[in-house]
């Protein structure tokens, strides 16, 4: 990793201009094209399952209603999608300005992965067209956790449409309507951290409702909580991941943005350490913490969720470790992977749903799941190219 | 601006902190909400394992009268052949096997009968989770209707029902939630569901649910092996036919399961060897749900606080950082 960023490991947080600025540069690449060919491929696959129903595309049954299009693109894509909320927490609400060239590039990619994970929803609703009655007071249930998910996952969508339209205006030149709605704006900034911090913790409530078909070692009323934590956790590690690839992907020097991001891997350290204590500590004071041992399989599952959690904590408790961008970058995989094992067993594998049944996403489901992150990723690589987004200090040479 | 990092640890904490705490503690114990109790007016099934025969007219009374589709899993197309319940199938009558299978309802060298279907929960796992209210348990007999025209299809009530019991049309490009009703439209011309109607010896028995009550008490009091008489459709039909009592099982399944439920079980065998869930706690699952959901939002007080907060801090954050845009 070093050797292709040629990172230094001491960085001189020099005065540069981090005011965002359009990326320029051309549409199409050899990226492009081949995300352009897989969105094509999922959304044949779409088409296929509005003409024929769920069953000619999906693996999904009875026994796992819910597949990858809802445990990995909503449950795990949302996860993903948190940077702009924490990126958002960070500098708006506990008001540390250092951050602020973080913001835009975060809350672009979690703009595209909430869009996406709600077009995944309606790819994914087996009755689409009554999809408005989440939003009709005439349909309302508040005591379905899905209520809630659902209205403040689409609440939360519009409002970081709004939190990005600074970047159209400035783009347009309209400065007025710009300098109107940035008056406004603490307003929505507030709403867009309480939505995710809502939504992102009842993922988890969730499966409190399954009741004993969620297996022990991840049923608790805890789950609100460590999703929550584990949502905190996605963010800052995507900010990390979402810079080292900006940088090497459009050939941007990272020196600037080091310091930030050596300062949220320490966060992250945290973040682990708490999601940890929490998890452990209430399987011990629920007297449920014999299950590591004797859970077979999903034993296993959950020893290497515990491992993927504890790389970050250990090597980003070293100082020296968190100045580094290859050593970041790695806590940051590992920290995404354990969230995502997390999610992934929580909803389906540690799922026991009665004798007879199984699931494994199809290759049609799957190549949907792709498509759909292409165009998320075409639409991001689209946007930072055309409008300010990526910090401006781009126009430095890399050495 | 600058602030030192003790000064941003210190304000972290205490934000988090106040956050996690409203969130938590809010208005916490007075929200709690225990199970739903069963109706006033319920009706509901008695199932009585011993004395099912295995004849799946109830099956085929259920298509009828639900105008459901046939299915073909063994590949003769000759009958309706459901294995399990499914998008085309509102009840199914399964079977236990063991070893020589010389005598009914004995678990050794036995067979026994269970009929599948909806257990009509005083506390449903489905009507919690339903975002849209297309799973009720609204009217005076406690029945769980299923509106198609409000559902979504996000199929979460598939997923949360302790049983199993909900189907989703996968085969379909405008899917439906399929599940009994109780013939909820037979009840409003004054019949019973189609499946106690068809049961030539009683085995699905309609009728309130006191009245099931007392037929369960009844026949759990017989002495096994002694002359007994078993009503048929509902229970005071009058129409009865005589057989020895069974020697029955302690438990009676639905009696307490998940806080309870309309339809419930009578066997010679044990439960768990029929298939159905056994240990369900005393505590329904919507309950529990609900319960921490209200906790957390209700009134939605503790997210209002919270947003005040935030909104004051990201103003605060605004005024601090105006002169740098």
């Amino acid at each position: 990793m070093e050797t292709t960023y040629k990172i230094p490991s001491e960085v001189v947080a020099a005065k540069v201009d981090h005011r965002p600025r359009p990326l320029g540069g051309p549409w199409i690449t050899p990226v492009t094209t081949v995300l352009a060919i897989l969105a094509v491929i999922g959304l044949y696959f779409i088409l296929k399952r509005f003409i024929f129903g769920l069953g000619a595309v999906a693996n999904i049954n009875n026994g796992f209603p819910w597949g990858i299009w809802i445990a990995w693109d909503v449950v795990i894509g949302t996860g993903l999608a948190c940077g702009g909320y924490v990126m958002a927490l960070m500098t708006y609400i506990l008001n540390r300005g250092e951050y602020h060239p973080l913001v835009r590039p975060a809350l672009t990619a979690s703009l595209f992965g909430y869009s996406l994970g709600g077009l995944s929803v309606l790819v994914d609703l087996g009755r689409w067209w009554n999809f408005w009655h989440i939003l009709s007071p005439a349909y309302f249930h508040p005591d379905s956790v899905m209520f809630e998910v659902a209205m403040c996952i689409a609440i939360y969508i519009m409002v970081m449409w709004i939190e990005f339209t600074p970047a159209f205006l400035e783009k347009w030149g309209m400065r007025d309507a710009k300098a109107k709605l940035n008056k406004a704006m603490p307003y929505f900034i507030a709403l867009g951290v309480l939505l995710p911090t809502m939504h992102q913790s009842s993922l988890g409530s969730l499966l409190v409702v399954y009741g004993y078909q969620i297996h022990g070692l991840w049923q608790t009323v805890m789950l609100p909580l460590l999703f929550l934590t584990s949502a905190i956790g996605f963010g800052f590690a995507m900010v990390i991941f979402e810079a080292a690839w900006a940088s090497a992907g459009f050939k941007r020097d990272i020196r600037p943005e080091l310091p930030m991001l050596a300062k949220i891997g320490k966060i992250l350290m945290g973040v682990m350490a708490a999601y940890l204590i929490l998890r452990l500590g209430d399987l011990i004071v629920g007297g449920r913490i014999g299950l590591v041992f004797t859970s077979g399989f999903l034993s296993l599952m959950f020893l290497i969720e515990m491992a993927l959690f504890a790389v970050p904590l250990v090597i980003l408790s070293k100082p020296a470790n968190r100045k580094r961008l290859s050593k970041l970058f790695i806590a940051a995989c590992s920290m995404i992977a354990a969230g995502a094992l997390y999610r992934i067993d929580a909803f389906l594998v540690a799922y026991q749903t009665g004798p007879g049944w199984n699931y494994f996403p199809s290759v049609p489901e799957i190549m949907v799941t792709v498509g759909l992150v292409a165009i998320e990723i075409l639409a991001y690589i689209v946007f930072v190219r055309f409008f300010p987004v990526l910090p401006g200090h781009s126009s430095a040479p890399v050495r | 601006m600058t602030i030192n990092r003790r000064d941003f640890l210190c304000r972290a904490a205490a934000g988090t902190a106040a956050v996690s705490a409203t969130a938590v503690l809010a208005p916490a114990p007075a929200e709690a909400r225990g199970n739903l109790p069963i109706p006033e007016q319920a009706v509901g099934l008695l199932y009585d394992s011993t004395l099912c025969i295995g004849c799946k007219a109830c099956m085929s009374a259920c298509k009828e009268a639900n105008q459901l589709g046939l299915e073909d899993n063994v590949g003769e197309k000759l009958w309706d052949t459901p294995l399990e319940l499914s998008g085309k199938t509102y009840t199914v009558i399964k079977i236990y096997q063991h070893g020589t299978m010389a005598e009914k309802d004995k678990a050794e060298n036995g067979f026994a009968h269970l009929k599948r279907q909806c257990l009509h929960c005083a506390d449903p796992s489905c009507v919690s989770a339903c975002p849209v209210n297309a799973m009720t348990k609204d009217g005076p007999l406690g029945i769980v209707e299923y509106d198609k025209d409000a559902c979504i299809g996000c199929r979460y009530c598939v997923a949360a029902c302790p049983f199993g019991v909900p189907q989703f049309q996968y085969d379909t490009p405008t899917p439906e939630i399929a599940k009994c009703q109780l013939c909820k439209h037979l009840l409003a011309e004054g019949r019973i569901p189609a499946c106690a109607q068809s049961c030539p010896t009683g085995a699905t028995l309609f009728g309130s649910y006191p009245a099931l009550s007392a037929e369960i008490d009844r026949r759990k009091a017989m002495a096994p092996g002694a002359a007994a008489t078993f009503p048929r459709r509902t229970v005071d039909s009058g129409d009865v036919h005589e057989k020895a009592a069974p020697q029955y099982v302690e438990h009676v399944y639905g009696q307490s399961e998940v806080g309870g439920t309309q339809v419930r079980y009578l066997s010679g065998v044990p439960f768990d060897k029929l298939g159905l869930p056994t240990g369900l706690p005393e505590r329904s699952y919507s309950s529990v749900s609900e319960t921490l959901q209200h906790t957390l939002y209700g009134y939605l007080a503790a997210p209002a606080v919270v947003l005040g907060g935030l909104v004051v801090a990201a103003l605060r954050g605004a005024r601090d950082h105006h002169d740098e845009e």
